[in-house]
């Protein structure tokens, strides 16, 4: 999948000699409209935007995602809803990738090959699935390849030294690295120092293949991680869209704001 | 999908961890891998040990009191006619309920495993009075995730769980029931997997702890198949073997010997919670035919909604108020060797007072879901036939929740 979206926008960011900024919003908050408003808003600064479609029984996810999953399944978003917001961003935005993230429940319930298919439809570059762990995810991940539709694998400071190797091996056009032991969200309990280092092990293993790093980055810590290839921001958003509902301000001002900051961070 | 004979149910599931291809498995989180391949390599270690095993039944005879009494309801026979009902009391093992079983088995993990703290999770609260006291006794840090709502409907397990030095952490999100706090202590076990090892309180969850916990329980079925084999010198050819259903780790334990019977010899019959009768939530996903779906790790028949999402459950025993339940369940639903069927909040009620009116014995609302079910059929069958109900807790935890709805405890 050379061509692929994703694949290009860590080839343009390297020329650049910066990382790849990701964001992580979640389909539906506060509402589907603003959601879209949002997505499309910081996309201006974002390389790669992740959009979760989001489970009420979240096994990985802390408390400000889920809040934010809460709000937005509160609020009415449908699955169904989340695939067409992913299509009216990329009609606007067609060399952005959109890449869905959440848990393998919902899949299984729209079935998955039903759900490749309309990810395909709705022009979505990738997928992230929290609880389908490798080796289990590769019959899914297969299929999705088929479709053009990249499956992105997880590692964490817990996978094995022989894992990392099969895993990288036959993961997609990205790999996601879990910086440290927690839940989306938690405060960096390692330095960024030691993030980087235990990165650049995992570097070492294939090169060429691009890894970014999430988990537990803001704004005080993205400056310190930007060795790494991309950097995927989530948490820190979906606070600042809870406390503007709290402020009763425009979350789409607030949130590009913030985006636009942890951008300057970084190049 | 087939049963297979002369093997643990527990030990049917192929290399993924499915049960009858299809229930249980492993849907974790990629940080989880390790520490659960990790315990399960200790696991399947130590049950061959045998200084484990001498460890085991030491503390199972000694601390835990095995084996419970299993005892003849005379009087309550006699008023229903019909079948004989004996009760099996695991509500007399240390600490008031079956929980004791997983939670000692836990400890002696943890502590195999060089770890120093223990967490877990608990609804009715006595999962997590037990761990709090295995905890306790073999030196370890306790922390106990529990739904808000059922802090304050179960308090005198609350009060049990400090007492023994353990800190609650109350679960404020979702349903704020058993649900969200297993979601929350996987959560935080995601975050501290390193020095902290969990306990899921039931046979739920990823593959590992359905295993530990049915090897845990079914030693209620090791006691029984002995104690009916003194009572009776064979094991009767018309046996009922009745047990409430949440999870379903006391019902696996009560069964666990008897499946490979024939079932036409020994019926095995699994209630569950039919929440309150004009309500249309409840908590029975086996006997309403709910679809399968991915909670807690695991595949198995869970209440939910079109599109996936977990829904809310409504139970007045905290202890079966859980949307999903143990992927042997499902297994022995779809090979038809069990039976499962509910009794509402009102039936569950009416099988407490007419159990203790007639018997010195106080069954907690789980288990009276079961005594429903028990005096429902009794009538119906002959003298020959043995029900034995699983009581397996005792009553005490629900006196605020007794004294509410039957204005006595």
């Amino acid at each position: 999948m050379l061509n692929s979206l994703i694949h290009q926008s860590f080839k343009k960011a390297k020329k650049e000699n910066r990382p790849v900024l990701l964001t992580y919003t979640v389909a539906g908050d506060n509402t589907k409209k603003k959601s879209l408003e949002i997505l499309k808003s910081i996309s201006k600064y974002a390389d790669i935007c992740e959009l979760g479609f989001p489970h009420n029984t979240p096994i990985a996810d802390g408390g400000q995602i889920q809040t934010s999953s809460y709000r937005a399944i509160r609020n009415g978003i449908k699955i169904n809803d989340v695939f067409t917001i992913a299509r009216k961003f990329k009609k606007e935005k067609k060399n952005k990738p959109i890449i869905l993230m959440g848990y393998y429940n919902m899949i299984y319930q729209f079935n998955e090959d039903n759900f490749i298919l309309k990810c395909k439809k709705s022009k979505v570059d990738g997928l992230i699935v929290v609880d389908l762990p490798y080796p289990e995810n590769k019959v899914f991940a297969l299929k999705c390849k088929k479709k053009g539709i990249n499956f992105i694998q997880l590692i964490a400071p817990t996978t094995s030294r022989s894992r990392l190797k099969k895993i990288i091996n036959d993961s997609h056009d990205m790999v996601y690295y879990i910086s440290m032991l927690s839940t989306t969200g938690g405060k960096l309990k390692v330095s960024p120092k030691k993030i980087i280092n235990e990165y650049q092990k995992i570097k070492k293993i294939k090169k060429s293949k691009n890894i970014v790093i999430g988990f537990g980055i803001t704004q005080n810590t993205i400056g310190s991680l930007k060795k790494a290839d991309g950097l995927v921001v989530g948490s820190a958003i979906c606070k600042e869209i809870t406390n503007s509902i709290k402020k009763r301000q425009n979350p789409v001002i607030n949130v590009t704001n913030v985006v636009r900051k942890l951008k300057n961070k970084i190049i | 999908m087939k049963l297979k004979k002369n093997i643990p149910l527990i030990d049917q599931h192929d290399r993924q961890g499915f049960w009858g291809g299809k229930f249980g498995g492993s849907f974790i989180p990629e940080t989880l891998k390790k520490p659960i391949e990790d315990l399960t390599e200790e696991f399947h270690k130590l049950r061959k040990n045998r200084e484990f095993i001498k460890k085991k039944n030491y503390y199972f005879k000694n601390y835990i009191g095995s084996p419970t009494p299993l005892i003849k309801l005379d009087n309550l026979s006699r008023h229903l006619g019909g079948a004989q009902i004996w009760a099996k009391v695991v509500s007399e093992a240390n600490g008031g309920a079956h929980k004791i079983y997983n939670a000692t088995i836990h400890a002696l993990i943890c502590k195999a495993m060089g770890k120093k703290y223990i967490v877990g999770d608990t609804g009715a609260g006595y999962a997590g009075k037990m761990l709090s006291m295995a905890a306790k006794k073999f030196g370890l840090k306790c922390k106990i995730f529990m739904g808000a709502k059922d802090i304050k409907r179960q308090k005198p397990n609350c009060d049990a769980i400090k007492k023994n030095g353990a800190k609650i952490i109350p679960v404020y999100s979702g349903s704020q029931t058993l649900v969200d706090a297993v979601s929350e202590c996987m959560r935080y076990w995601v975050s501290n997997c390193d020095n902290t090892h969990m306990c899921v309180g039931s046979t739920v969850g990823p593959n590992i702890f359905v295993k530990i916990c049915g090897y845990s329980t079914s030693q209620i079925s090791k006691e029984l198949k002995i104690q009916l084999i003194d009572e009776f010198n064979k094991i009767p050819n018309k046996l009922k073997l009745i047990n409430c259903v949440g999870g379903g780790s006391s019902a696996y334990g009560f069964w666990s010997e008897f499946i490979d019977y024939n079932r036409n010899q020994v019926e095995l019959i699994g209630v569950e919670a039919g929440g309150p009768k004009k309500s249309k939530l409840h908590a029975a996903p086996l006997s309403r035919n709910a679809k399968i779906g991915i909670l807690h790790g695991a595949a198995s028949y869970v209440c939910q909604s079109r599109e996936g999402q977990i829904h809310e459950t409504e139970s007045i025993s905290a202890g079966l108020d859980y949307p999903g339940v143990s992927p042997i369940h499902c297994f022995l639903k779809d090979t038809k060797r069990a039976r499962y069927t509910y009794a509402t909040d009102e039936d569950a009620l009416e099988a407490y007072k007419l159990v203790t009116k007639f018997e010195n014995l106080n069954p907690s609302l789980e288990p009276s879901h079961a005594f429903a079910e028990a005096i429902k059929i009794a009538p119906k069958l002959n003298n020959e036939t043995i029900l034995i109900v699983n009581s397996c807790g005792d009553a005490k935890k629900d006196r605020d929740i007794l004294k509410e709805r039957l204005g006595k405890f």
